[in-house]
C-alpha cells in the first residue's frame, strides 16, 4: 500500500494533534488544581499550601512548555497542510482560533511567567490572580478550540458563496452556541480535570509508600479525589454524546461506535461485547442488552437511533442532491453576473446547494461527479461510514476507564473524609498505576471524535480528501520525519525531567508552618 | 445581521490591512528583542550565571510575546484565508524550519537549567541560538520572496498551486538580504533589552554587538530600497478597481511593472515617513547603544522596526502577495479578504480584547521592572530560568 499526499497530510496531523494532546489535558486540570491549592493558602495563611502550589507549579511548567511548543504547530498545519480547506472555511473556522489568541491564549502565556516569577515580586492576592488568570487563560482558550473542532462536526451559521467558492459566515452566534461545540467544551475540560487530579493523586501515593512529605501528599490527595470524582462524574453524565444526535454524520459516528448496523424500535440495545466487521456489514458475536443504548444516547424511551444501513441510504439521497448542486453552482458560475443566472438553476441551487458537499465524496471515483454511475454514487455513500471495529473498541476502552476513575476517586474520596489515606498499601499502588490510563482515554476520546468524523473534514460540507495541499508526498513525508524526530527526543527529556522533579520532591520551606513539621526536623535539615 | 453594514467592506478591509501590520509589528517588537536575545546569547554571556542572567532577562515574558505570532496566524487565518493558506503551504519547507525552531525554543528555557552539566546546558544554549535565529532569517527571506512575487496559481475552483520547485528557490540573493536584514533587526533589538536589564559585561557586549547590528540594519535596509528600486519589479492593477467586491482574486488582471512598488510614495509622499523611521530608528539605535542609554535604545529600535515592516506594507499596497507565474492569481487587500461579517466580528473582537491585552501586559512588565538580579537566581533553583 502506498501512502499518497492525503494519507500522509492525515498521518501528519493525527501524530502531531494526538501528541499536542498529551500535553493540553494536564495543563487544563493542573492550572484549576494550582488556583485552588493557592487559594486555601490565601485564605488560611498556611505555608503548606504555599509550598504544594509551588511543587505542583514545577510539573505544570514542565508539561505546559511542550503544550505551547506543540501548539503552534497546530495552528500553522492547517495552512501548510490543509490550504484548500484553510480557504474553503476560514472565513469561519479562523474567528474563534484568532479569538482564542485574542481572549484566552494572551491572558495564560502573559500570567505563567509570572506565576512563575512573580512569587516574591507580588503579594498574596496579586499572586493568587495570576494563577487564577493562568487557569481561566487555559480553560477559556479550550472553549473556542472546540467552538472551531465543532464546527467541523457540526457546520451551523454558514452558508456557501458562489462567487468566493468557499464558506462564509451567516450567523456567528449559531456558530458559538453550536450544541456540538458546547458537549464538547464540557467534556474535554472534564476529561483534563480528571487526567490532572489522576496525576496528583498518583504522584502523591507514590510519596505515601515512600514516606515522604507525608503532610503535601495528604493535602494533594484530598484536594485530587474530590476534584477529580466531580470531574469524572461530570465527563461520563455530560459525555460527549448529548451532541451526537444533532447531525446526520454524528448519527453515523454514533452507530459506528455502537456497532449498530440496523435501525432498532427504541429504545435500542447496547452491544457489551462484539467484533464488528466492516466487510460483512455486520457485528460478529454480539452480546447485547436490551434498552441501554437507547436510554444513553436519546436520554428518552421512544426516540429512535438510527443504524448504519438507513444512515447510508440517506448519504445516498445526499449525494444525489448533491449532484443537482454541483451542476446548478457550474451554471451559475458560467453565467458570469448574478443577473444572467436562469431563475430555474437559481432555485436548484437553493433546494439542494446544503448537500453540495456530498457530491465532492464523488471525486474520488469521477472528475465530474456530474457522471456518476449509480454504482459510483452507491459506493460513494459507503464511504461515508468510518472505521466500525476502530470506533467500537476505542469508544468501549474510553467509557470503561471513564467508570474506573469514578471508581478510583471516589475510594480514595471516601478514604480521605474517612483519614485512612495511609491505611491501605495496596490502595495507594492502584493509585500510582494509574497515572498513565488518562492519558490512553483522552487520545482515544481524539480517535473517536476526529476519526469517527471521516470521510468529511467538514460534516457534509468538505470531504477529507479534497481538503489538502498541493503538495508532493515526499515532501510531507519530510516534515514527518522530522516531527517525529524531535517529538521523540523531547517527549523523553520531557518525561525524564519530570520524573526527576517527582523524586526530588517538594523544595524545603524557608519558613515552614511550626505545627506541621517538628522544630527537631527543622533543626536536622 | 445587519449591524456589520455600519462600517463599509472596503474600510474593513483597510483596517484589516492595518491591523495585520499592527500584528506583524507587535510581533516583531514584542518577540524580536527575545529572538535577538536568543541569538545574542552565545556570544554576550560566557559564564553559567551570566547565560542564565541573559535568559532570566526574557524568562518571565518570553511566552507572553511569542503569542504575538500565534494571534498573527489566528488573524490572517481569520481576516486573510487566501494569505493564510497560500503562504503557509507555498512556503511549506520554510514554515517547517521556523516551527522547528520555534519547538525548541520554549523547551530550551524552560528546560535548560533544570539539570547541571555543562553539556546539557551548552547544548541547550545553542538550540536557543538557533531557535532564534532560524525563525528570524526565514521570516525575512520570505518577505525578501513576497516583495519579488511567488510562484504559485489558482485554478477555477480557488485550489492552490505552488509552482516553485525546492527550498532553495527561496535563498535567493534578494531574499537572502532581507534574511540577514531580519537578523540584524532583532538582534538590535534585543541588544537594547539586554541594556536594559543587565549590566556589567553582558550589558557591555549586548551594546557592542548591538551597535554593529544596527549599523548592518541601516545599511542592509537602504541597500535592500536600492535593490527594489532598481533591480525587482513591481505589481499593478490594470482592470477597473473593484474595492467591496466579494473575494474572488481571479475577477482582476494584473501586470508586472518596473518601479510599480515605488508608485505609492509618489502619489502619498507622507508614505516616506516608514522608510524614514526605519532609518532614523536604526541610527538612533546605534548612537544610544553606544552612549549608554538605556530605555530610549529599546525605543529607537522599536521605531526602527516599526518603519521598516511599514514600508514593505507600504510599498506593497494594494498587493499583500503577489504571484510570478499567474499575476492575475495575486492576493490583494480587495480580493483576499474574509467575509464584510466576519471582518466586521473580528474588528469587534479586537477592539475588545486588544486594550485588555495591552492593560495586563503593562502591568506585567511593570512587576517585573528592573536589572535582573543576580543573587535571585542563584537563591532559587527550581523557578528561575
Amino acid at each position: 500500500m502506498t501512502l499518497d499526499v492525503v494519507d500522509l497530510s492525515r498521518l501528519q496531523f493525527a501524530m502531531t494533534a494526538l501528541y499536542h494532546f498529551l500535553f493540553v489535558p494536564l495543563t487544563l486540570g493542573l492550572s484549576v488544581l494550582l488556583a485552588i491549592m493557592e487559594t486555601v493558602y490565601v485564605m488560611t495563611g498556611r505555608r503548606i499550601w504555599r509550598q504544594m502550589t509551588k511543587f505542583w507549579g514545577t510539573l505544570f511548567g514542565i508539561n505546559f512548555v511542550l503544550g505551547v511548543a506543540t501548539g503552534i504547530v497546530m495552528e500553522f498545519q492547517f495552512g501548510m497542510n490543509w490550504s484548500y480547506y484553510s480557504h474553503y472555511v476560514g472565513d469561519i473556522f479562523g474567528a474563534p482560533l484568532a479569538i482564542e489568541g485574542l481572549m484566552a491564549f494572551f491572558l495564560e502565556a502573559t500570567f505563567v511567567g509570572l506565576f512563575f516569577f512573580g512569587w516574591d515580586k507580588l503579594s498574596k492576592v496579586g499572586h493568587l490572580v495570576t494563577t487564577w488568570a493562568v487557569a481561566l487563560g487555559s480553560n477559556l482558550s479550550a472553549l473556542w478550540i472546540l467552538v472551531a473542532n465543532g464546527w467541523m462536526q457540526n457546520p451551523t451559521g454558514a452558508a456557501f458563496n458562489p462567487q468566493t467558492m468557499r464558506m462564509e459566515i451567516t450567523d456567528f452566534f449559531e456558530v458559538v452556541t453550536n450544541p456540538v461545540a458546547q458537549a464538547k467544551f464540557v467534556h474535554t475540560v472534564s476529561a483534563g480535570y480528571v487526567t490532572a487530579s489522576v496525576f496528583v493523586l498518583g504522584v502523591a501515593a507514590w510519596y505515601m509508600l515512600k514516606g515522604r512529605h507525608i503532610e503535601l501528599a495528604k493535602r494533594s490527595m484530598t484536594v485530587a479525589a474530590s476534584f477529580g470524582l466531580a470531574a469524572s462524574l461530570s465527563v461520563v453524565v455530560l459525555g460527549d454524546e448529548s451532541g451526537y444526535l444533532t447531525t446526520e454524520h454524528q448519527k453515523m459516528k454514533l452507530a459506528a461506535m455502537e456497532a449498530m448496523w440496523e435501525t432498532e424500535p427504541a429504545p435500542a440495545a447496547f452491544t457489551l461485547f462484539g467484533l464488528p466487521s466492516q466487510t460483512d456489514r455486520e457485528t460478529h458475536f454480539a452480546v447485547r442488552v436490551p434498552w441501554v443504548l437507547g436510554l444513553i444516547a436519546t436520554r428518552s424511551l421512544d426516540t429512535v437511533v438510527p443504524g448504519i444501513n438507513e444512515l447510508v441510504g440517506h448519504a445516498q439521497d445526499r449525494i444525489k442532491s448533491g449532484v443537482i448542486a454541483f451542476d446548478a453552482l457550474q451554471k451559475i458560475r458560467a453565467a458570469g453576473s448574478d443577473a444572467a443566472i436562469p431563475p430555474d438553476v437559481r432555485q436548484a441551487f437553493e433546494d439542494h446547494g446544503t448537500d453540495l458537499g456530498y457530491a465532492l465524496l464523488l471525486k474520488r471515483y469521477v472528475d465530474d461527479p456530474r457522471t456518476a454511475t449509480p454504482e459510483q454514487i452507491a459506493q460513494a455513500a459507503w464511504d461515508t461510514v468510518p472505521s466500525v471495529p476502530t470506533l467500537f473498541w476505542s469508544f468501549r476502552i474510553m467509557v470503561g476507564l471513564g467508570l474506573s476513575f469514578i471508581v478510583l476517586t471516589s475510594v480514595f474520596f471516601f478514604l480521605s473524609a474517612r483519614r485512612m489515606l495511609d491505611r491501605y498499601r495496596p490502595l495507594l499502588w492502584v493509585a500510582v498505576i494509574a497515572i498513565p490510563l488518562p492519558w490512553v482515554a483522552v487520545e482515544l476520546g481524539w480517535v473517536v471524535a476526529e476519526f469517527g468524523r471521516q470521510p468529511w473534514i467538514i460534516e457534509g460540507v468538505l470531504p477529507t480528501a479534497a481538503a489538502v495541499s498541493s503538495l508532493g508526498a515526499a515532501t510531507v513525508l519530510t516534515t514527518i520525519v522530522g516531527f517525529a524526530l524531535i517529538y521523540t527526543v523531547l517527549i523523553i527529556i520531557e518525561m525524564t525531567l519530570m520524573v526527576r522533579a517527582i523524586r526530588q520532591g517538594p523544595e524545603p520551606d524557608d519558613e515552614p508552618d511550626a505545627e506541621l513539621i517538628p522544630a527537631h526536623l527543622v533543626a536536622a535539615e | 445581521m445587519i449591524l456589520h453594514t455600519l462600517i463599509d467592506y472596503d474600510v474593513l478591509r483597510v483596517i484589516w490591512w492595518l491591523l495585520l501590520g499592527v500584528l506583524l509589528i507587535g510581533f516583531a517588537v514584542m518577540d524580536g528583542f527575545d529572538l535577538g536575545t536568543d541569538i545574542l546569547l552565545p556570544f554576550v554571556a560566557q559564564t553559567d550565571l551570566e547565560r542564565r542572567v541573559v535568559i532570566n532577562a526574557i524568562g518571565p515574558t518570553w511566552e507572553g510575546n511569542q503569542v504575538w505570532l500565534i494571534l498573527g496566524g489566528g488573524a490572517i487565518f481569520a481576516a486573510w484565508p487566501p494569505l493564510y493558506a497560500v503562504s503557509f503551504s507555498g512556503f511549506y519547507l520554510a514554515m517547517f524550519a521556523i516551527l522547528f525552531a520555534l519547538i525548541l525554543r520554549p523547551v530550551g528555557f524552560k528546560y535548560r537549567s533544570k539539570r547541571e552539566g555543562s553539556v546539557w546546558r551548552t547544548a541547550w544554549d545553542w538550540a536557543l541560538f538557533v531557535g532564534g535565529l532560524v525563525p528570524a532569517l526565514v521570516m525575512g527571506v520570505a518577505v525578501g520572496n513576497v516583495l519579488q512575487g511567488v510562484p504559485f496559481h489558482l485554478n477555477d475552483d480557488l485550489r492552490i498551486f505552488y509552482d516553485g520547485t525546492t527550498l532553495f528557490e527561496l535563498l535567493n540573493p534578494y531574499g537572502l538580504l532581507c534574511g540577514l536584514l531580519s537578523v540584524a533587526m532583532v538582534v538590535m533589538h534585543g541588544a537594547g533589552w539586554l541594556a536594559l536589564k543587565t549590566q556589567g559585561n553582558v550589558d557591555r557586549r549586548a551594546r557592542a554587538i548591538g551597535s554593529y547590528a544596527a549599523l548592518a540594519t541601516l545599511v542592509l535596509f537602504v541597500l535592500g530600497g536600492l535593490w527594489l528600486y532598481f533591480g525587482v519589479d513591481g505589481y499593478r492593477i490594470t482592470s477597473a478597481l473593484v474595492a467591496d467586491g466579494p473575494s474572488n482574486p481571479l475577477a482582476k488582471t494584473v501586470a508586472v511593472a518596473p518601479g510599480a512598488w515605488f508608485a505609492n510614495y509618489a502619489a502619498h509622499p507622507w508614505m516616506m515617513a516608514g522608510p524614514a523611521l526605519g532609518i532614523l530608528g536604526a541610527l538612533a539605535s546605534l548612537i544610544l547603544l553606544r552612549t549608554r542609554a538605556e530605555f530610549t535604545a529599546l525605543l529607537a529600535s522599536t521605531v526602527s522596526i516599526f518603519g521598516i515592516i511599514s514600508t514593505v506594507g507600504l510599498s506593497m499596497f494594494p498587493f499583500i502577495l503577489p504571484s510570478t507565474v499567474d499575476p492575475r492569481s495575486s492576493l490583494t487587500v480587495w480580493d483576499a479578504s474574509s467575509s464584510h461579517l466576519t471582518l466586521f466580528i473580528m474588528l469587534v473582537c479586537t477592539v475588545i480584547f486588544m486594550p485588555i491585552i495591552i492593560a495586563y501586559t503593562t502591568w506585567v512588565y511593570r512587576v517585573l521592572w528592573g536589572k535582573v538580579d543576580t543573587a535571585e537566581i542563584q537563591r532559587d533553583n527550581s523557578h528561575a530560568y
